[in-house]
């Protein structure tokens, strides 16, 4: 009944769900029109539901989420990157749950220790992914001032998006065809939103990636201070 | 397979007919969110419970509100399990459950696994082309206004109140609906 969890991949999976979260919830208050308050609110929602059954398959889940350092964190640097204007936030929604859609299609098919959550999860994401290929559309083949703007958030996030990629420990998946699937699929979305495919390396010395093992970017330290900050200062502390 | 006992079915139905918790006109086992209720000992049951939504907060207030109606009916120890699989689907909510939602002001999600005959109705098609070229599948049953009945409605936001639901105006009577979302 209770299989061993590879603790490696559900750290991995359960960060980026947890730390995309949380970017998210940054937009609340914030976001350009209530409606797309409300869904950012909700995307953010169902990401903390699958980081809570993710995180609780490799521990504790608020010791995980509120008492770690920022080296045990496990999470693609891409989903840590601050949301900078809405066109960063939507091209960072249209890289992740392309990845997450396809990874979690896989998992959902396997029988391994991923699959219930993946199953279940693959439906929530369907609808990140149409959200985020929505706004591409439109804002990519809208004004001069939204084209502009998401052509820019879609060179400067396109070195992170290599790091999806690299094999996780304990994920039985074909990585090298999800990443031919991943970029067939963006390629297309931003064909029709008129945007240029971004040029640039995705891998090797010149992209960005090592969340997996424990490296981040130095805005991921400030996002971790504000989000265990309560935690820290009231220890066990409940309402 | 052990098959359920009087008492456990008792039990099932008292566990169903919890109200949820945001949307009260429905008990949860319209909702089809519980899945079995096992007795372990004299006064002692364990009930599967599933979300509908991986992240959906409403899953205490449930574990809650069956614990206490299973504690009211005699039961003094009550494990409320969270179980994921097989995943919830929006086609686990009861007919009665639909009729309901429509009544309350919410479109019901569409049946997606059709396995018996699929009923056909007469709508408005004004915008039929137009409806084929939004981001919809034109190819499954248009969304019906819960007030007027019309099938001439648009989407106006993919998330609303809640996940689980859809923003959407009604183009006939111009009302604003929520939908809920087929997942």
């Amino acid at each position: 009944m209770t299989a061993t969890v590879p603790v490696t991949a559900a750290l991995a999976l359960g960060d980026d769900a947890l730390v995309l979260s949380h970017r998210l919830g940054e937009w609340a208050g914030n976001a350009p029109v209530l409606e797309e308050e409300v869904a950012l609110a909700n995307i953010a929602l169902d990401l903390l539901g699958q980081a809570r059954v993710l995180l609780s398959m490799a521990g504790d889940e608020d010791e995980l989420a509120y008492l770690r350092e920022e080296r045990a964190f496990r999470n693609l640097q891409l989903v840590e990157q601050p949301n900078g204007d809405f066109a960063h936030t939507i091209v960072r929604q249209l890289y992740f749950s392309t990845y997450q859609q396809l990874l979690y299609a896989e998992l959902a098919a396997g029988d391994g220790p991923f699959a219930p959550l993946a199953a279940k999860a693959v439906k929530e994401v369907a609808y990140h992914r149409d959200h985020a290929e929505q706004w591409t559309l439109r804002l990519g083949d809208g004004t001069q001032t939204s084209h502009e703007r998401m052509r820019r958030a879609c060179g400067a996030l396109w070195k992170f998006t290599g790091e999806m990629f690299q094999p996780v420990e304990g994920l039985d998946a074909d990585w090298t065809r999800l990443d031919e699937q991943w970029q067939d699929s963006v390629q297309d979305i931003l064909g029709r939103a008129t945007l240029p495919l971004p040029e640039g390396p995705r891998t090797g010395a010149w992209s960005a990636g090592a969340g997996r093992q424990g490296l981040h970017t130095e805005p991921f330290g400030r996002m971790l201070a504000e989000m265990q900050h309560l935690h820290r200062s009231h220890p066990g502390a409940t309402w | 397979m052990v098959t359920a006992t009087a008492l456990e079915t008792e039990l099932l139905e008292l566990a169903g007919s919890v109200p949820d918790p945001e949307l009260p006109v429905l008990t949860l086992q319209e909702l089809g969110v519980v899945r079995a209720v096992r007795l372990q000992g004299p006064g002692t049951v364990e009930v599967d419970l599933t979300p509908t939504y991986t992240g959906c907060p409403a899953i205490e207030a449930m574990s809650v509100d069956i614990e206490r109606v299973l504690r009211a009916h005699g039961m003094h120890e009550v494990t409320v399990r969270t179980v994921l699989s097989p995943a919830w689907t929006t086609d686990d909510i009861s007919p009665e459950g639909r009729r309901k939602l429509r009544e309350f002001g919410i479109a019901p999600p569409r049946v997606r696994t059709a396995s018996g005959p699929v009923p056909l109705t007469l709508g408005p098609t004004r915008a039929a082309s137009e409806a084929a070229s939004r981001t919809e599948d034109a190819s499954t049953e248009p969304v019906r206004c819960p007030h007027c009945g019309s099938a001439d409605t648009e989407l106006l936001s993919r998330f609303s109140s809640t996940a689980c639901k859809a923003l959407r105006r009604c183009l006939a009577c111009r009302e604003p609906f929520d939908h809920f979302k087929e997942l």
